[in-house]
């Protein structure tokens, strides 16, 4: 659908999240869905962040902390598995680093312009005084 | 009624297909959309939603775009109740005339409101919805503040919170009355279903959102929804606020089934002082002025008086 200004918009329009019909949205992931230039999730928030969190899968548990915390729907994990992080819409609040569990830690924060490779590579050893 | 999803543990519960989206314009960690996430994915069925004016409703409809990817309505600040209120009955209409495509498909109606939407300016919307029997379900996002515009206090404020409207200072300790016990206000309408959640216990609440759409009429959900703008901390710190709430008893978990069956569903392992909780957030931070200690025990005191009464009415049953 063609954007409209809001004062060309009539009165009991719909906004169509997706394009034609879908039957089973609860049943249809996010990369099979044919969302329309009216979802937000073809937008980006990816310009807010100043710091970002970086994933460590050699790590991670699976635990989905991370997962049912993040408020913006970033980290992605499919099968049961946290496969990594949309960083479209990945806001760079931290809470997936302050709630994931392993020791290191699985996600970290690092400022926006830091490269994943490098840091990936100085990942911290294991704290053996955490409890 | 249809089956509810299948929600054993976490890993389970991970492969929900989210039904909101990214790139709305909540702050970063905001935890109304945890909370939103956690109840849309607690089931598979349609969904038929509304949202009053707030945070969540004007951070999610920015126009050209939507994060709902469901029937989503948005009228007012006062009448998201009615609004889905309304949708249900013509649903409830066309299913009894046979007019519906879909006969077999089994949606569910939830309204979102905040608490200013709640507890003050949507209160006797949302209390007809409740008398009419409306086969609804209302969850607050309780962050205990008009978030969006600005931070003066509602109804849920509690005592010595500093808001725009009660803010402290040489003579003000900031807001003065007490929070609206709206749980027990809503489970007095008879309703078959009243209860408190929090997100960081994902878990307990999925078993109710999903013990609220397996009930048949009205459904009041008060959801604790910590604010990194206006509870003034760190938005990492965001479910660690969430479980200072829940561990200090400042948010019990409990549920009330057809307004008078009180069970507690949370009791944490060690109890934390309310004073950590209060400790945690900017908005009381004058708290620990020496002329306004008096004040954090007369919190803890509070707090412990209202847990246990909920001790007492579990065991009475009333
Ligand atoms: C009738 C009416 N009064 C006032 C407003 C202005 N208003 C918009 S959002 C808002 C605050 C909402 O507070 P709450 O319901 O607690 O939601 P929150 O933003 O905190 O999530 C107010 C006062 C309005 N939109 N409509
Ligand atoms: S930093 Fe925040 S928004 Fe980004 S993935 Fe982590 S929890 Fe989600
Ligand atoms: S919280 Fe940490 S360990 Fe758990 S799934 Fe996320 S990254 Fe992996
Ligand atoms: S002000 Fe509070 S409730 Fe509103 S979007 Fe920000 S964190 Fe969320
Ligand atoms: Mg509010």
């Amino acid at each position: 659908m063609a954007n409209k200004g809001w004062d060309e918009f009539e009165i009991g329009a719909m906004l169509r999240t997706f394009e034609g019909k879908i039957d089973d949205i609860a049943g249809t992931l996010q990369e099979n869905r044919a969302y329309s230039q009216n979802s937000s999730f073809v937008a980006s928030v990816a310009d807010w962040r100043i710091i970002k969190p970086v994933f460590n899968k050699d790590f991670c548990i699976d635990c989905q902390f991370c997962w049912v915390y993040c408020p913006d729907i970033s980290i992605i994990s499919r099968d049961k598995k946290m496969i990594g992080i949309d960083m479209d819409h990945c806001k760079g609040c931290g809470i997936c680093v302050e709630v994931c569990p392993t020791n290191p830690k699985s996600l970290m924060m690092f400022p926006e312009k830091a490269d994943e490779e490098t840091e990936l590579a100085a990942w911290p050893a294991k704290n053996e005084e955490k409890k | 009624m249809s089956e509810n999803k299948n929600i054993k543990n976490l890993k389970e519960f991970s492969t929900s297909a989210d039904r909101f989206e990214g790139a709305n314009l909540l702050c970063p960690g905001c935890a109304h959309s945890i909370i939103v996430r956690e109840v849309l994915n607690a089931t598979n069925d349609d969904l038929i939603l509304s949202a009053s004016t707030g945070c969540l409703e004007v951070c999610t409809a920015v126009y050209p775009y939507t994060s709902w990817d469901a029937s989503w309505i948005h009228i007012g600040f006062e009448n998201g109740s009615t609004a889905v209120a309304g949708a249900e009955s013509m649903y409830k209409a066309l299913k009894t005339k046979g007019r519906l495509k879909q006969p077999d498909r089994n949606p569910k109606f939830v309204s979102f409101a905040g608490d200013g939407a709640s507890y003050d300016i949507g209160f006797q919307w949302i209390s007809g919805c409740m008398e009419r029997g409306h086969n609804i379900m209302h969850v607050v996002l309780d962050n205990e503040v008009y978030a969006n515009t600005g931070g003066q206090r509602s109804s849920s404020t509690p005592i010595g919170s500093s808001a725009t409207t009660s803010p402290e200072g040489r003579r003000s300790y900031g807001e003065k009355k007490n929070k609206k016990d709206m749980v027990s206000i809503m489970a007095s309408h008879n309703i078959p279903y009243s209860a408190q959640v929090a997100p960081n216990k994902w878990k307990d609440m999925v078993k109710k959102i999903q013990h609220g759409f397996s009930v048949d009429g009205p459904v009041f959900i008060n959801a604790v929804s910590p604010c990194t703008t206006e509870w003034k901390f760190d938005p990492k710190d965001t479910m660690h606020l969430a479980d200072l709430a829940t561990d200090s008893l400042v948010f019990p978990l409990y549920e009330i089934i057809d307004g008078h069956e009180l069970n507690i569903t949370y009791r944490p392992k060690t109890v934390v002082p309310v004073e950590e909780y209060l400790a945690a957030q900017g908005r009381f931070k004058h708290l620990f002025k020496d002329e306004y200690k008096h004040l954090i025990k007369e919190w803890q005191e509070r707090v412990d008086a209202k847990w246990a009464q909920l001790n007492r009415r579990e065991e009475a049953r009333v």
